[in-house]
């Protein structure tokens, strides 16, 4: 049985799984990543999840996506479009035409493509005879009917058995990546361990999904993606928000700290309370607090009474913060807020990317109100920089901003598993009891932070609060020249963090014709594009920052060595804005996209050399 | 969880006392309220370390500075969200919450009933004026209806709040109401309260003899207050009343005043006060209870049994400690779904 395809190798390759909600895709997708990093492919992957829970079945607001990037090639982005498309239904395919690539591979659930589907898909003519899918390989296999036929003797109820459906398409997918199919009934095993009926149907339909795309005429070639080259070790497949409550965990060890969470369920920030949540056996509590506002409360009083303590949000639930971190500011408290940026203003685009908190970050308190800024850059950078942030929030005593975003918080990649004993110890500023000399508002010469007198501490009881405090006694002061001082410290305070952050490191020559500046999560697509580009002989190079407040000491020197520079954001221009204002010798231009979409690297690429041709 | 207990006694109000002048209206209510708390701690067995004041913004919130343990004057409402975190953050530590009307009922509303909700051991001293002090004179959420403040020129339009009916609502297990003017059973309601496991609320009615002199008047003025109080003390008989003549029973039902010895009611007639009651619907009878129809109920209303927030978390913390293999943030990045690429370059 069987016919001998051909075997394509490729460097790298974009599968999009798109369905109803309830189709399992994103199980598939997931199996498929999971595979694809057994066998040692770099990957990267990103979830499109629709704004409804259930939206009606078989619509373009109920479809449901998962898009995976493999390949034998450091990959840094889900891709810009898909070499091979599923879709289950009308609606995942209209939903999708645009971001798929000419000539892919489109499988579909040829049982679903009918007048009814069509209609709740808004199609007016049957896309497939009205010639829209000229140019692209079309595999219609009747994946309802053959799995509906291979569950049948499982006893299967038909609802049941249509879940198994994501099944099939992983079984057409392991032949056409010439995949062990093994791995497959590994997974499911693992995955319905407790219903082993359930893996007996589901491998069946594995099977049958293997064997159909073996027969078919339409699938006569297939894939072949080899493992990744220059990458050594133990790794995982994490998403963002998971790397960020590891982070935070990791921080927590590391401090000889139990971690304390505050949070309020957000998107796309829920993740991390639900993580540390059942990190108990970790020492971690997570306090689902009433509101955000309760949350940030919980976690500074918990930093008063010495945890390691975060809250975590997105940008409305920075908002109602903003008065809180305020007082973490002047009570000089340690404390990390983890914003995980959506679309806004307001409600905006919940489960959609944005890098439009920035300035929220920054200055959006009352009064003058200094913390530090950190920006995650990949969904794996999300624990070095959960670290970093908790790790100055408690060496420096001060509140910390992470910047995250939707991208990277649901967005995976590999993780090259570190061991946390080579990440540094975090030593917080505590005080011996008794210690006589103790005032609470003393000061460290270096750092200039107060110290971490703890409740429960013998001889070190003292009062802190929102009222401004005199120098070093910590007393209440409306003193005009102490508040001028106390001012100036809290604002040298976060400076001074300058001397403890890495350089700036530029991708590419430290000179040249164009300078690509991007910070946070928008790395993945600007450093394709750049090394895309300096491949094709472009004098360019990227600078992109993960400290943003302070930003790293070499930065202007960095900047001096381009002609030209451009800021590429996800948002209206917000870090132009801010390096206008540090550097004004400099001109910036600016590259903004708004559509809760990363940024592809096409369209960057065009933009920079519409630049560098111009000359 | 249990609490550091050191032997009592060997602390007294003065250990308390700090230096700093305390800087409310000369004849303000919280004078009285701090000498009473001072008082009251040592008698609680707590090392000094270990206690925390916490407090939100108004008059009654500069507290902490006038008490020598370990002090956070916050953010106006947020007293409470703050002390939860302190308290699950360190149960051993004994927290106590200073707040006004304006602060717990109005701007800290949803933290105060999710504290009680919450059953965290906190206790929460609310200092009720039924007045804005600080902002000088607006009306507040307690305010009677129709009161003429600074922004109600023609009398306030707004029903007004029992602390009690919120403390009930939301499920409390500690409700008591004291008034500034009786040192006595202040301190012994505020030791009740730091005894209680679980949120304690002490609604404190409090004169503010700036901009709401006399607000309680009716209740604890010298010639009226034997008459329009019920001192509630569990397991007697709810009677008041100058002559302790008069009594609260149930008549079908319903709550009412009786006298003894009219009608032929005897002391066997009024209602015992069961302030440990699962059932709270006496206690929140209790709580709505007002002039004229009745006295004002003080003293301890309701102290139930329940269990503890911040004792069952960390018993779940406990518990998954023992019973997981994943004992580091080593073992955890390295379980699951892991690979090995042994690709050569
Ligand atoms: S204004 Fe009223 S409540 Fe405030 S300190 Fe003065 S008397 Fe007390």
């Amino acid at each position: 049985m069987g016919k001998n395809p051909k075997v394509i190798h490729v460097e790298d390759i974009v599968v999009k799984f798109a369905g109803d909600s309830g189709d399992g895709m994103q199980l598939t997708g997931s199996q498929f990543s999971d595979t694809s990093a057994f066998i040692g492919n770099d990957l990267s992957t990103f979830p499109d999840y629709p704004a409804e829970i259930r939206a009606p079945q078989g619509t373009i607001a109920g479809v449901s996506g998962f898009q995976v990037h493999i390949g034998e090639k450091e990959i840094t982005t889900p891709g810009d479009q898909a070499d091979v498309l599923v879709a289950m239904n009308p609606a995942a395919l209209k939903a999708n035409m645009k971001w798929i690539k000419n000539g892919a591979t489109i499988i579909i659930d040829i049982d679903h493509f009918d007048n009814k589907h069509y209609k709740k898909a808004g199609y007016v003519e049957d896309p497939l005879h009205d010639g829209s899918m000229e140019g692209y390989n079309v595999v219609k296999a009747p994946i309802t009917m053959l799995t509906r036929d291979t569950a049948k003797p499982f006893g299967l109820d038909q609802k049941t058995a249509d879940r198994t459906r994501n099944q099939f398409v992983a079984g057409l997918l392991y032949w056409l990546f010439n995949r062990d199919i093994k791995l497959g009934e590994d997974f499911l095993s693992n995955k319905f361990k407790s219903k082993p009926d359930l893996v007996k149907a589901n491998i069946a339909v594995l099977h049958a999904g293997y064997n159909y795309a073996e027969t078919i005429e339409a699938l006569s070639t297939t894939f072949m993606v080899d493992p990744v080259k220059n990458k050594k070790g133990l790794f995982r497949n994490i998403t963002g928000n998971q790397a960020t409550a590891w982070g935070l965990l990791a921080a927590a060890e590391r401090a000889d700290k139990s971690l304390f969470l505050g949070s309020y369920p957000i998107t796309p920030a829920t993740e991390i309370l639900q993580e540390i949540s059942s990190r108990k056996h970790l020492g971690a509590v997570a306090f689902q607090a009433e509101d955000e506002i309760a949350g940030i409360s919980s976690a500074i009083g918990a930093s008063f009474a010495g945890r390691l303590s975060a809250t975590t949000t997105s940008g409305p639930g920075l908002a109602l913060k903003g008065e809180a971190i305020g007082l973490a500011v002047i009570t000089e408290l340690p404390l990390v807020i983890v914003d995980v940026q959506r679309g806004g203003p307001s409600t905006g685009l919940p489960t959609k990317t944005e890098q439009s908190d920035l300035m929220q970050a920054l200055y959006g308190r009352s009064g003058e109100s200094p913390v530090v800024v950190l920006a995650a850059s990949t969904p794996a950078n999300c624990f070095d920089y959960a670290f970093e942030a908790s790790k100055i929030a408690l060496e420096h005593m001060t509140p910390v901003i992470l910047l995250t975003d939707g991208y990277l918080a649901n967005g995976s990649e590999l993780w090259n598993i570190p061991s946390t004993d080579n990440l540094p110890k975090i030593k917080p500023p505590l005080v011996e009891d008794n210690d006589d000399t103790y005032q609470p508002y003393k000061r460290d010469p270096e750092k200039l932070n107060r110290f971490w007198a703890i409740p429960g501490q013998e001889g070190l009881r003292h009062r802190v609060g929102g009222l401004e405090k005199e120098d070093v006694t910590g007393n209440v002061s409306h003193d005009a020249l102490n508040h001028q001082v106390m001012v100036n410290l809290r604002q040298q305070k976060v400076d001074k963090v300058v001397d403890f952050i890495p350089e700036l490191q530029v991708i590419g020559d430290s000179e040249g014709e164009l300078l690509v500046i991007g910070w946070g999560g928008t790395y993945g697509g600007l450093v394709s594009a750049v090394n895309d580009m300096r491949k094709e002989g472009y004098g360019i190079s990227l600078a992109h920052f993960n400290y943003i407040n302070p930003l790293p000491k070499n930065t202007a020197e960095v900047l001096s060595g381009f002609k030209k520079k451009i800021v590429c954001e996800i948002n209206m221009g917000q870090f132009a804005f801010y390096l206008r204002s540090k550097f004004q010798k400099h001109e910036f231009q600016q590259f903004n996209k708004v559509q809760g979409l990363p940024f592809f690297i096409s369209e960057l690429k065009e933009k920079f050399r519409e630049i560098l041709d111009a000359k | 969880m249990s609490e550091k207990i050191i032997e009592t006694g060997t602390l007294s109000r003065k250990d308390f006392k700090l230096d700093t002048p305390v800087k409310w209206c000369a004849g303000c209510g919280a004078h009285a309220v701090l000498a009473s708390i001072q008082g009251t701690i040592p008698e609680t067995g707590v090392r000094k370390e270990d206690v925390v004041f916490v407090s939100g913004i108004g008059c009654s919130s500069r507290f902490p500075y006038y008490i020598d343990t370990y002090g956070f004057h916050s953010l106006h409402g947020r007293a409470t969200a703050i002390a939860s975190g302190i308290k699950t953050a360190n149960p051993n530590l004994s927290v106590w919450v200073i707040t006004g009307d304006g602060d717990s009922m109005a701007i800290g509303g949803n933290h105060f009933i999710h504290i009680i909700r919450r059953n965290i051991n906190v206790n929460i001293i609310l200092f009720n004026n039924k007045i804005y002090g600080l902002t000088k004179g607006q009306y507040s959420p307690t305010t009677p209806k129709g009161s003429i403040t600074k922004t109600s020129p023609e009398g306030t339009i707004e029903n007004s709040f029992q602390p009690g009916e919120l403390a009930m609502g939301a499920q409390g297990t500690f409700f008591a109401r004291v008034v500034d003017t009786d040192p006595k059973m202040m301190k012994d309601v505020l030791l009740k309260a730091a005894q209680h496991k679980g949120t304690s609320v002490v609604e404190v009615l409090l004169n503010c003899v700036i901009f709401a002199n006399e607000v309680h008047k009716e209740i604890t003025g010298k010639e009226v207050r034997d008459d329009h109080q019920v001192y509630l003390k569990h397991g007697e008989p709810m009677i008041f009343g100058k002559n302790r003549d008069k009594g609260i029973r149930y008549n079908c039902n319903k709550m009412e005043v009786v006298t003894i010895g009219e009608d032929g009611i005897t002391e066997d007639d009024i209602l015992v006060h069961d302030a440990t009651n699962p059932d709270d619907s006496t206690h929140y009878n209790l709580v709505r209870m007002g002039l004229p129809e009745f006295p004002v109920a003080m003293g301890v209303v309701r102290a139930a049994e329940s269990t503890v927030f911040e004792s069952l978390m960390h018993d779940q913390v406990t518990n998954a400690q023992k019973h997981s293999k994943i004992k580091t943030v080593n073992d955890l990045i390295n379980s699951g779904n892991v690979f090995r690429i042994d690709q050569k370059s």
